[in-house]
């Protein structure tokens, strides 16, 4: 069955899942905290200027010249968002999606993906820093009542920001293993004695294990998407299925999960690329929205990346690696419905080396932010041991 | 410690097999490598400049199908355009089917383990069905010709290759004030150059900055590609004036041998030396191999002008190289090689399989093993150490391939008794002999063999 049957026999069915027994005591199961932290790394560079457009600044439109077109799906004033976000108007309506403008992480000037999103991801503020230590570990390591449960990297790509050496764990969704009883006692002998080996096998039974236990849960948790007219926006494809996985951990015993989503690297033919990305964004947003149903109400979401794009324009009506972009934020635990964060202008004297948006903000005070209160986390903890030598006071509030 | 035959082939080739000998010094990796290339020859694939359907051939079959729009001929021409999509498919499989086949067939696979690494230093990704089948013509050309060669060579063929140009996206880029930058607006694109210096020579970190980058864009400018032409150099992109990269000032009048002379200068660049030895140690030999393995290819590679035979030499000799207990992973391709290997297969018992077994035994197990083929995230390849490859879910790949594949391949199954001395050599570590002699079924035998650590560290 593909995904839009799937979708339109749920339909039918109507929404009376949401009550359903087999959801609640899995709800129910205990975590260090309630609430929910979904962390989703864009990889390859979202274009802030273009995905939250600040057609108030009057030097805006020079600067944009091919990738303004579209209806404006909902707006912030000053701000207007990208029209292949309009699946989410719904949400900005209610209040749970929104955006942080003008912020970035330290890194400065080399404006290389891998770079970037090593310190994005590892939380530091030079690459020099612990490249195989990422800042949700870290937060991890300091929270009483860890499971290898309360953590989860999903899909196919390496999650830095998750590696440490706190208990966490990782799973693909089109991962399978079966093995018989004693294959499995055989291949318990044959990694024994490699510590890499003998976790990451003992976590790959461990977990196909019990997604055969989840069945019924996960099928009862997908029905409670069903009738939800948002959600006949959505495409389906491989980040759904990230999404969807995400939500049976979450509504398990997870607090916490990351994973990524790609195609922001839009050097080119921008105004005919990034739709693609926005869409799985939207797809990916809305579907952890249904699924988590009730749970949305305590969970956030931050969409991160590891630096904005030029100001300009290039010459391929795309644009280059830049500083300062925008961070999307989602989740009925924040306040969204707004787009905050102070604004730099886009005056050439303005731009950072006169190229990039100047960043104002930086995207590790939000994440803090979020993290003191979603989890009750001291500042100083956070300044310390999560982002070391980070300074939280300048962040914008989005809590409620 | 000193060579090793077993682990010369484990850790620098593709792995053992019953119907290939051993090494009994370096010198025999070395010469797999400088000597004629058996394996190209017996298992053709064609170089970019000859594969079909070419960039050209497509361009012009796209174009006359929009010319007959509203006329008979569209019919047929949309045809020739569906075929040579398909067609574009199955060179794709073949390239994949061929360099299968060199990596089984090749007596250590010395040179077609080079070869993979350079190709990954080197990464072009292209998205899409119709151009994905010219990157191995791309590493057939540019790369595989320079394996035993000098970097500067394969630096000038790569850089310069119409697979680069497309993919780091300098085919649009336009020096400002060039001719054709001052008529149309558009404008410089810094991935080829930013990716030069920080992936391909110089390495991230190094010393450049940013107006390195800008400087060495421009340079590039003029540097081009078009579907009718090929890559050709366009004076009319070309930023005027001269640039300085790294503190060397180069010609006023651009063209292509300015190009190739800031290419020289990067490869000769000490930086380049320590970056690349520093690859070299780390994809071969250990995640964080002993500095003085390092400094020893880095010096080789200096003495000799970046002769990379002389690097091989000094890594092969070198005591850390066998010293080092096994501690690399093997990637999901030689996984998987060595597993056929240690089977006793060759090349002809898989020219059999069709197109649906093809992509199940050997194609689609790669992407679950996290290596789908061709494909990395960046420009960047593969992520090498030992945690980016095992991890719960490529783990669970791997073990669905070595319980569930094999016994497609050929019946009945040899004793797993037997295939663990050719999987592990004959030091096998006694855990694996135990468990392949203890599973329930040749089926699983073979199976705990291929998933043990000690089979997936070289």
């Amino acid at each position: 069955m593909d995904r839009r049957s799937f979708l339109t026999r749920l339909g039918a069915i109507g929404c009376t899942a949401a009550a359903s027994p087999l959801i609640t005591p899995v709800a129910l199961a205990a975590g260090p905290w309630d609430n929910r932290l979904v962390v989703i790394i864009l990889r390859g560079g979202m274009d802030g200027l273009d995905v939250v457009r600040p057609v108030g600044d009057p030097n805006y439109a020079a600067l944009r010249s091919t990738m303004a077109e579209g209806d404006v799906p909902f707006d912030a004033g000053f701000y207007q968002f990208h029209p292949n976000l309009a699946p989410l108007a719904p949400l900005w309506a209610d209040g749970s999606f929104g955006a942080v403008h003008a912020v970035s992480t330290p890194y400065r000037d080399q404006r290389s993906h891998f770079d970037g999103q090593d310190i994005l991801e590892a939380g530091t503020s030079d690459t020099n820093a612990s490249r195989h230590d990422g800042w949700l570990n870290r937060m991890l390591q300091v929270v009483p009542g860890v499971t290898t449960e309360t953590a989860y990297a999903i899909g196919q790509e390496q999650m830095l920001i998750l590696q440490g050496d706190a208990p966490t764990n990782r799973w693909s969704p089109d991962a399978r293993l079966q093995l018989s009883a004693q294959a499995h006692r055989l291949l318990d002998v044959v990694v024994h004695d490699d510590p890499l080996f003998r976790n990451a096998m003992g976590q790959a039974v461990v977990i196909t294990d019990q997604l055969k236990a989840d069945a019924e849960n996960i099928e009862a948790i997908t029905e409670n998407m069903m009738g939800d007219s948002m959600m006949a926006a959505v495409t389906g494809g491989n980040h759904t299925k990230l999404a969807e996985f995400a939500v049976t951990r979450l509504l398990g015993e997870s607090r916490i999960a990351s994973f990524s989503l790609g195609g922001w690297d839009t050097h080119q033919d921008q105004a005919r690329n990034i739709p693609r990305a926005l869409t799985a964004l939207s797809d990916t947003i809305l579907t952890l929205r249904a699924g988590l149903g009730p749970v949305w109400e305590k969970t956030a979401v931050l969409c991160l990346t590891e630096f904005g794009r030029t100001a300009r324009e290039n010459g391929t009506r795309g644009t280059d690696h830049g500083t300062g972009g925008a961070l999307l934020y989602a989740g009925g635990a924040l306040r969204g419905g707004q787009v905050t964060g102070a604004w730099p202008g886009l005056a050439e004297a303005d731009l950072y080396a006169r190229r990039d948006l100047m960043p104002l903000g930086d995207v590790r005070a939000t994440a803090g932010l979020v993290m003191q209160g979603l989890f009750g986390l001291n500042r100083d903890v956070i300044e310390s041991a999560v982002f070391p030598g980070l300074q939280m006071a300048e962040s914008p509030n989005i809590l409620l | 410690m000193s060579f090793d035959p077993y682990v010369a082939v484990i850790r620098f080739g593709m792995g053992l097999s019953p119907h290939r000998a051993t090494p009994a010094r370096a010198e025999d990796l070395l010469a797999e490598v400088s000597g004629p290339d058996a394996m190209a020859a017996a298992h053709v694939l064609p170089p970019y400049a000859e594969a079909e359907p070419s960039l050209r051939t497509q361009a012009a079959a796209n174009s006359a199908r929009h010319r007959a729009k509203g006329t008979d001929a569209f019919d047929e021409l949309d045809r020739r355009v569906n075929d040579l999509r398909k067609e574009a498919l199955a060179q794709q499989e073949r390239n994949l089917r061929a360099t299968y086949s060199r990596a089984i067939d090749s007596t250590y696979g010395f040179r077609e383990r080079l070869t993979a690494f350079w190709a990954d230093h080197f990464t072009v990704i292209m998205p899409g069905g119709n151009r994905r089948h010219l990157v191995s013509p791309y590493i057939e050309e540019a790369i595989r010709p320079h394996v035993g060669g000098r970097f500067a060579d394969m630096l000038r063929a790569v850089e310069t290759h119409p697979m680069m140009l497309i993919y780091l996206q300098q085919v649009p880029s336009v020096g400002p004030n060039s001719q054709s930058g001052q008529r149309s607006n558009r404008g410089l694109n810094e991935n080829l150059a930013r990716e030069m210096l920080e992936l391909h020579t110089l390495g991230v970190g190094s010393g450049y900055t940013q107006t390195d980058v800008r400087e060495l864009a421009e340079l590039l400018t003029g540097l081009t590609f078009s579907n009718s032409e090929g890559r050709f150099f366009d004076p009319k992109r070309a930023e005027p004036g001269a640039e300085t990269v790294l503190g060397v000032t180069y010609s006023e009048e651009p063209d292509l041998d300015v190009i190739h002379a800031v290419l020289d200068d990067l490869a000769r660049h000490p930086k380049t030396a320590q970056h690349l030895a520093t690859k070299l140690a780390q994809h071969f030999v250990a995640d964080d191999p002993a500095p003085e393995l390092i400094a020893a290819i880095a010096s080789a590679y200096t003495e000799t002008d970046g002769d990379l035979m002389a690097c091989y030499a000094a890594m092969l000799s070198h005591p850390a190289a066998f010293a080092q207990p096994a501690q690399k992973i093997r990637q999901p391709f030689d996984f998987i090689v060595g597993g056929l290997r240690a089977l006793g297969l060759q090349s002809a018992d898989i020219a059999s399989f069709d197109t649906k077994e093809y992509r199940r035994y050997l194609f689609n197990p790669l992407r679950l093993m996290g290596q789908s083929w061709q494909r990395p995230t960046g420009p960047d390849g593969w992520a090498d150490r030992a945690e980016d490859w095992i991890i719960p879910q490529t783990m669970a790949g791997r073990i669905s391939w070595a319980m569930g594949v094999p016994r497609h391949l050929l019946d009945p199954l040899p004793d797993p008794r037997e295939v663990v001395h050719w999987a592990l050599g004959p030091n096998a570590a006694p855990e694996v002999i135990f468990a392949a002699g203890s599973a329930e079924t040749p089926r699983e035998g073979i199976g705990v063999i291929f998933a043990s650590a000690a089979f997936n560290r070289r």
